[in-house]
């Protein structure tokens, strides 16, 4: 089953906001996923040379265990947030592929979640109220979000297997539904350079995207793409550093509902994820039809 | 005049509610407030009553009615009156998919749009949109009729049987066994009472629309099919 949600403000007064705004869609959103949830918040861009790596560990001990290894084998300091079982590291843009060839190599448990100048994804098992509330959600700020609550159907239910996924930095994608040629494409990706972690579809269409836009597309071109490329069912919510789109499947196999004011566009699985955001009452709400893409960039 | 605020009075005991009134009951016209999108609201009814409902619905709003006028002033979700047997749907805004799924009974009005599948495996139901419809409508149809305003989406009225379809707009493509048929006057009477049960009395211009009805090539096996087997 699963249910997306998904953020994306228009007017920057409710940007401190964001997170309070996003948590009550996600937990609305649990009977269409409690196993596990996941959510990816682009907030403002506050270290204009910096790139934020969030790693995943067991717990707090071990990644500060790692993060203090890593600053010691490589000489350098960098400044950490920790929520929970994620840490987010920024860095010096030109030393992001030395720490993460560092991490690779020497800290198997610390997974890298997520990179990018403004994106930070977090996910776990569980119930998406209390994922939500570990990682206190609640409290963080930006201009747009994505997030995803998981009814395992393709794979295990795992901390890997939660959405968002995301195969390139700032970009992410989260998905409802399941696609039917996600090998083949993987092992077409796999030649054209791209990794992948995960036995999941929804990671290759996260991977085809940023295959798309590697080779030049805008978020848009390559969702049109998508919809010749991917087979299988899909409502797709895909975040980049400064764009939020949307595309159902040809049929429209999944549901979808959004709602647009002056101030923002939501999306939700169903109208009960919308209903406690400010202004809904005279929103325009309606279903995105099949095999349009909608998608909203910030100026 | 009952009135349920949903955010105060839990669903489930709103539709034991409703299940539980008798025939004769004077309680005939309840208002439902704060919907905010909770799947099956006012289902199973069984009286002739009448239940007007404030804002957006979730799934399956007013499935399996009989005899009651649910009245949704806002968007329904997946599903709106679907197997109704009897009475009136009314939907103020747009309709999801598979509105009057199934439905073998009764009227379905939808003043905006409705979505795929609208009117999917409906067995004697009578549905009007004012606005257009999605793909895969009338997918298997069997009896009753579809009048749509608007347009069609693609593959209307596949392996449709004895429903009657009539659309005022276009229609992207039929599905199969689906063709366009004339309209003769006994067709042009039916429409007529089907948009003045609708509320559209003379506002309809009945010249304008299209008939679309089965072929009736797929009811039968036919021999030289024997190979697909």
């Amino acid at each position: 089953m699963c249910g997306i949600v998904g953020l994306f403000l228009k007017n920057p007064a409710l940007e401190p906001q964001l997170g309070a705004m996003l948590g009550p869609m996600l937990a609305a959103m649990s009977e269409r996923g409690p196993d596990s949830a996941g959510f990816a918040v682009y907030g403002r861009d506050s270290d204009a040379g910096g790139v934020k790596l969030t790693l995943r560990g067991s717990d707090q001990g071990a990644l500060k265990a790692a993060i203090a290894t890593l600053e010691q084998a490589l000489g350098e300091t960098f400044t950490s947030t920790a929520r929970d079982t994620h840490t987010v590291l920024t860095v010096p843009a030109s030393r992001e592929r030395a720490v993460r060839s560092w991490i690779d190599a020497n800290a198997p448990g610390i997974d890298v979640v997520s990179v990018g100048k403004r994106m930070e994804i977090y996910k776990e098992v569980g119930l998406p109220a209390r994922v939500a509330q570990r990682f206190d959600l609640a409290g963080m700020t930006g201009t747009h979000a994505i997030g995803h609550t998981r009814m395992a159907t393709e794979s295990a239910v795992t901390t890997n297997g939660a959405h968002p996924f995301s195969t390139g930095n700032d970009q992410c994608l989260v998905h409802n539904g399941s696609l039917s040629n996600h090998n083949g494409m993987r092992r077409t990706l796999e030649h054209k350079g791209l990794h992948f972690v995960t036995q999941n579809d929804t990671e290759v269409a996260a991977g085809y995207l940023s295959w798309r836009m590697s080779e030049g597309d805008s978020l848009k071109a390559a969702l049109e793409s998508s919809l010749t490329d991917l087979d299988g069912f899909f409502t797709f919510v895909v975040g980049t550093e400064t764009g939020f789109a949307v595309v159902r499947d040809p049929i429209a196999c999944k549901p979808a509902v959004m709602a647009e004011t002056d101030d923002y566009v939501a999306f939700g699985s169903e109208y009960r994820a919308l209903v406690g955001l400010p202004g809904i009452e005279t929103a325009r709400v309606f279903e995105p039809e099949p095999a349009t893409v909608y998608a909203w960039e910030r100026a | 005049m009952p009135n349920v605020d949903l955010r105060q009075t839990a669903l489930r005991e709103l539709n034991q509610a409703l299940h539980h009134l008798r025939p004769d009951t004077n309680e005939t016209h309840w208002l439902i407030a704060n919907p905010d999108g909770r799947h099956a609201i006012a289902c199973g009814l069984d009286a002739a009553i009448s239940v007007e409902i404030e804002g957006n619905v979730g799934y399956y709003c007013a499935g399996m009615n009989k005899l009651a006028n649910v009245v949704i002033n806002g968007n329904a979700g997946v599903g709106v009156a679907e197997n109704m047997m009897s009475g009136l749907v009314h939907v103020r805004g747009d309709a999801s998919q598979a509105a009057g799924a199934t439905a073998q009974g009764g009227m379905l009005v939808v003043e905006g749009n409705a979505g795929a599948r609208c009117g999917i495996s409906m067995k004697g139901i009578d549905i009007v949109v004012k606005g257009s419809i999605g793909h895969m409508s009338a997918f298997m149809a069997q009896a009753g009729t579809l009048t749509v305003l608007g347009d069609a989406g693609e593959a209307l009225g596949d392996s449709l049987y004895e429903a009657k379809l009539f659309v005022r707009g276009s229609v992207k493509s039929l599905g199969a066994d689906c063709v366009e048929k004339p309209m003769r006057d006994e067709h042009r009477e039916l429409l007529h009472a089907k948009l003045t049960a609708a509320g559209l009395n003379g506002e309809i211009d009945i010249g304008e629309f299209k008939r679309y009805g089965s072929a009736r090539t797929l009811y039968h096996f036919h021999v030289d099919n024997a190979g697909a087997y």
